[in-house]
């Protein structure tokens, strides 16, 4: 995976599922019918406001609640390249990775960071914000399968021949 | 050195007994069960991913719940979806409203005591009430599930919980599994199985149970288990022994964390706005006004929550200007709750008795509210907005403070 | 010149010796209920006057039905409006007890009222010989403000019914034939009267029936004389037994329609008008998703009890929502203590709170596109349960039970 920079949203501890895409908004029938109400409880004016290959920084619990699938999908949906948070929720944490969606735990960053600043990440190596780096971990290998081939649904395709 | 219950179950699943926290293994799932909201998106998964056939009917189980009755003009989509991809495959296993997902699987003993269970629902975790290693994946998953019917997974380490002595009068496991949220933070049990113990937790109805299990997610839990006993065995329909997943407790496995707690210490308390960590004594919050209050949900729906709601209710009236929604689990308890004249009780004090399924709780249809109003509610997440509006105040408590609360229109334990 | 049951009604309520169709009178109300469809628009309205000022609040009386319990922060918000309004002002409020109709006919309505009502089967009040009507947001304001309003006295078509039901009709196949027979305008602006001695046939619940529906003809109101089985209703629910007006030996009425009852067969109202009636026996086997046993129109316990006779020991077949709303919390109560509830639970119905429910298709069991129900829901109108492309034929309680057990319309 290649090194990418973009523009940071900053949000706060446990921003749950929730909050990600409301239960109301679910059965439309597509994703991007429901982009448009990503994080519409706390902060509805975000969807206009992010763009292709911004990134979420977030504190603990990131994704916490229900096992909603259309959380990471809206998320990726609109344009952000990689959730970066103190911690995520194990559902979510899953959904990501299955829909290719990249997460990075990281505790230190949130003290620093401001909204609209950019921020680049070396995936598996460091996040750089304003001339220092910040270490970050790297995934187990069955996960970083599923994330190479572009999500599960990928994966099996390959699994069945069709790819 | 022992075994945890975690450890112990999935030992059984992939036959080796070696296995411990930390490892990743894949299991072969007992039974699966995919809810309403996500049964188009598995569906069409399963079909993008190259699958054709379900790798084992029996296995899977369909139920609608969320939406039941539809309030929205798409909702029913989900409906047909739903029949079509069973009719495609030859799912029997279906309920379309017979109430909540995670009450019918372990009452109608879909999910029983050893079992590997996963479902398209957070609160899946349920089901370690009977003893079962249950819980919630995205639809994705799921729909790799259907076509290879295995799942990989990181065996979780263990909280132990010990929780010993006689609760007081008034005090429910509702307000147990509150507490040691509050306790553990939402975020304290990421990844990890809780494990209940003690003679509290022997004392307790399988309800009960299921009451605690369901919550166990609110503290990021992968699995909340207790072990099974006469009452499970009973309740879920097999011997009680190894050899049927009835694991017994050695109490001594590798736990990352050990909690005591003495049952006389628990007091009434509820969750505050907006967080299910926020816990606070209902003592002190007494005088707060509310608008509304919910009793149902997979959290406490079920029969003995009614009972003890009905107990108090029985004879007086809901306040004035205050609503109070009762929502069975499902259809059998809520035959049950006719019969023991407990609807009878609702209907005389003013309650607004609606069908079986997740009504309230999962904030679509069943008693939204708006700016400025609180609600008590027996369920499981006061987050933000998911009652309405995000200026909607939702304080989540046990169906006694609940029932008190509605009678004086005021929180009160 | 002699006076039908609607212009004595009108004359009363004017305070006048006399009153004819075709004059306008200032009329005095009797009662003026509103629900929650509508209330927030009149406090709004209300809000801009100059002077605020409620002429007799004991005539309000305002009941949440619609979207109970709250489907949406929007209904919230417009109930918490209502709610709040209602209690600083000390108007009568219920909330969850049931349909506004079956609550105004149960708890107040009395013989030759007059009452408006912001709900068009307010004209459901005629068979306890009182005149209701539907009225709009502004005339409610009008008359919540000074207690009065005007009314244009309308013409009476008069049906005189004879014999009685037979063949597995009911009340509601009664009524919806009539309607197919003079149209979904045949009654516009006019009254509705029913009398005859086949009245002593109908049951109080056949006569709320008849009365509630007359609106789909563009009736102003239904209306029936008091008589015995009135009174009995009226004593047992805990009022006055008195007298109703009698229409006089030579009122004038617009026509006069002989209706022998033995010649009525179970029939549905068709896709998208409630005077597209054809017998059931056309349209069987029309497949549908949804069966709808409640509402103003049948939503009491004897529409429970018919219904529970023909669905025990059966089964909803599978894929069929089959919802069943009682009436009111006092239906709801009897059908407790009947073993009614439990019959339809036992069968696989959806049980759900006292409300409109989805005759209001706005939020519980809506249908979705290209979705059929059968419904003993009042309107059939396209789009009316949900979906804009959705197909909903109105049947009596007996043919809705049927058909959910079936999967597609069928006669009882």
């Amino acid at each position: 995976m290649a090194t990418f920079t973009g523009k940071v949203f900053v949000l706060g501890d446990d921003i749950d599922t929730d909050i990600i895409i409301p239960t109301e908004y679910l059965a439309l029938k597509t994703i991007d019918d429901m982009r448009q109400y990503g994080f519409y409880p706390l902060r509805p004016e975000l969807p206009s406001l992010i763009s292709k290959g911004d990134i979420i920084v977030a504190g603990n619990n990131f994704g916490c609640g229900s096992s909603r699938e259309q959380a990471p999908e809206v998320i990726k949906a609109l344009g952000v390249s990689c959730v970066i948070a103190k911690s995520f929720a194990r559902i979510f944490y899953r959904n990501s990775i299955n829909n290719g969606l990249l997460l990075i735990e990281n505790s230190d960053i949130q003290d620093v960071v401001k909204e609209g600043d950019e921020l680049t990440v070396i995936p598996g190596q460091e996040i750089r914000y304003k001339g220092v780096s910040y270490k970050i971990g790297s995934l187990p290998d069955n996960l970083m399968d599923i994330l190479n081939d572009g999500g599960l649904v990928n994966a099996m395709k390959k699994r069945n021949g069709l790819i | 050195m022992g075994a945890t219950l975690i450890e112990k179950i999935i030992r059984r699943n992939v036959h080796d007994d070696s296995v411990k926290a930390g490892d990743i293994v894949f299991v072969k799932p007992d039974r699966v069960m995919i809810h309403d909201i996500f049964i188009p998106f598995v569906a069409d998964k399963f079909h993008e991913m190259g699958f054709k056939k379900v790798w084992d009917t029996d296995k899977v189980v369909i139920i609608y719940d969320h939406m039941v009755p539809a309030s929205q003009v798409d909702d029913t989509r989900h409906f047909r979806r739903g029949d079509e991809f069973a009719k495609e495959q030859g799912i029997e296993h279906i309920h379309r409203a017979d109430g909540i997902c995670h009450q019918l699987m372990p009452e109608l003993r879909y999910a029983t005591p050893g079992d590997i269970v996963f479902g398209t629902d957070s609160h899946t975790v349920t089901y370690g009430g009977v003893g079962a290693f249950s819980t919630g994946i995205g639809y994705t998953e799921m729909a790799g599930i259907l076509g290879t019917g295995e799942l990989w997974i990181k065996v979780p380490e263990t909280i132990r919980i010990n929780i010993n002595g006689k609760l007081r009068d008034g005090v429910t496991s509702k307000d147990i599994i509150l507490r040691i949220i509050g306790d553990l933070t939402a975020a304290g049990a990421t990844y990890k199985a809780m494990e209940f113990a003690g003679d509290t937790v022997k004392e307790m109805s399988v309800a009960s149970r299921l009451t605690m299990a369901n919550m166990t997610i609110e503290a990021g839990a992968k699995c909340g288990l207790f072990y099974p006993d006469e009452k499970t065995a009973e309740f879920s329909g097999v011997p009680l022994d190894e050899e049927h997943g009835c694991f017994t407790d050695d109490n001594d496995g590798d736990y990352a964390m050990v909690l005591d707690y003495k049952a006389e210490d628990f007091v009434p308390v509820a969750a505050c706005p907006s967080q299910v960590d926020k816990i606070r004594p209902v003592s002190e919050l007494k005088d707060i006004v509310i608008d509304q209050v919910f009793i149902g949900s997979c959290t406490n729906g079920r029969l003995e929550d009614l009972r003890a709601a009905a107990e108090i209710l029985k004879g007086k009236k809901v306040a004035p200007y205050v609503k109070l929604i009762v929502t069975p689990a499902s259809r059998s308890v809520y035959l049950d709750a006719v019969h023991e004249g407990i609807m009878k009780i609702f209907n005389e004090a003013g309650a607004i008795i609606m069908n079986p399924g997740c009504g309230l709780c999962c904030g679509r249809s069943g008693g939204i509210l708006t700016d400025g109003e609180t609600v008590v509610a027996t369920n499981n997440r006061n987050f933000l907005g998911r009652m309405g509006t995000s200026k909607v105040n939702i304080y989540l408590a046990s169906p006694v403070t609940a029932a008190k609360s509605a009678v004086a229109g005021k929180i009160t334990a | 010149m002699g006076m039908t049951i609607a212009e004595k009604i009108i004359a009363r309520a004017a305070g006048v010796e006399e009153a004819h169709a075709g004059n306008i009178y200032v009329v005095e109300l009797d009662h003026l209920m509103s629900n929650d469809g509508t209330t927030h628009l009149t406090i709004d309205m209300y809000n801009k006057l100059k002077n605020k000022k409620i002429y007799d609040k004991n005539k309000l009386i305002w009941i949440m039905d619609h979207n109970v319990p709250c489907d949406s922060p929007k209904t919230a918000a417009s109930q918490k409006k209502m709610r709040d309004f209602a209690r600083e002002n000390g108007i009568t409020l219920h909330e969850g007890d049931g349909i506004c109709h079956e609550i105004m006919i149960e708890k107040y309505i009395n013989p030759k009222e007059l009452i408006f009502g912001a709900d068009s089967h307010t004209c459901s009040y005629g068979e306890l010989g009182a005149f209701g009507t539907g009225v709009g947001c502004t005339d409610y304001l009008y008359a919540m403000v000074t207690g009065k309003s005007w009314v244009l006295a309308p013409e009476t078509l008069r049906f005189n019914l004879t014999g009685e039901l037979k063949n597995g009709a009911t009340a509601r196949d009664l009524i919806l034939t009539i309607i197919g027979m003079i149209g979904a305008n045949g009654a516009n602006y006019k009254a509705m009267e029913f009398v005859g001695p086949g009245m002593k046939n109908l049951t109080m619940s056949d006569r709320i029936c008849i009365c509630n529906l007359c609106v789909e003809a563009g009736a102003k109101t239904g209306l029936m004389e008091v008589d015995d089985i009135a009174k009995a209703y009226l004593r047992e629910h805990g009022r006055e037994a008195v007298d109703g007006f009698v229409s006089d030996p030579d009122a004038k009425f617009e026509k006069v329609y002989d209706i022998d009852m033995g010649d009525i067969v179970p029939v549905v109202a068709k896709p998208h008008f409630v005077d597209n009636i054809s017998p059931v026996e056309e349209v069987k086997d029309v497949e549908i998703n949804e069966a709808f046993l409640g509402s103003c129109n049948n939503g009491r316990i004897e529409d429970l009890r018919l219904g529970a006779s023909i669905i025990k020991g059966k089964k909803v077949a599978p894929g069929v929502r089959f919802l069943v709303s009682p009436a009111s919390r006092d239906v709801y109560a009897q059908a407790l203590e009947e073993g009614i509830i439990d019959i339809f639970m036992e069968a696989g119905a959806i049980v759900v709170n006292s409300n409109c429910s989805v005759c209001w298709g706005s939020c519980q069991g809506v249908i979705g596109e290209g979705e059929t129900l059968i419904s003993t829901g009042t309107r059939n109108f396209k789009g009316r349960a949900g979906d804009k492309n959705s197909f909903v034929y109105l049947g009596s309680a007996a043919t809705v039970t049927a058909s959910a057990i079936a999967g597609k319309i069928t006669r009882a």
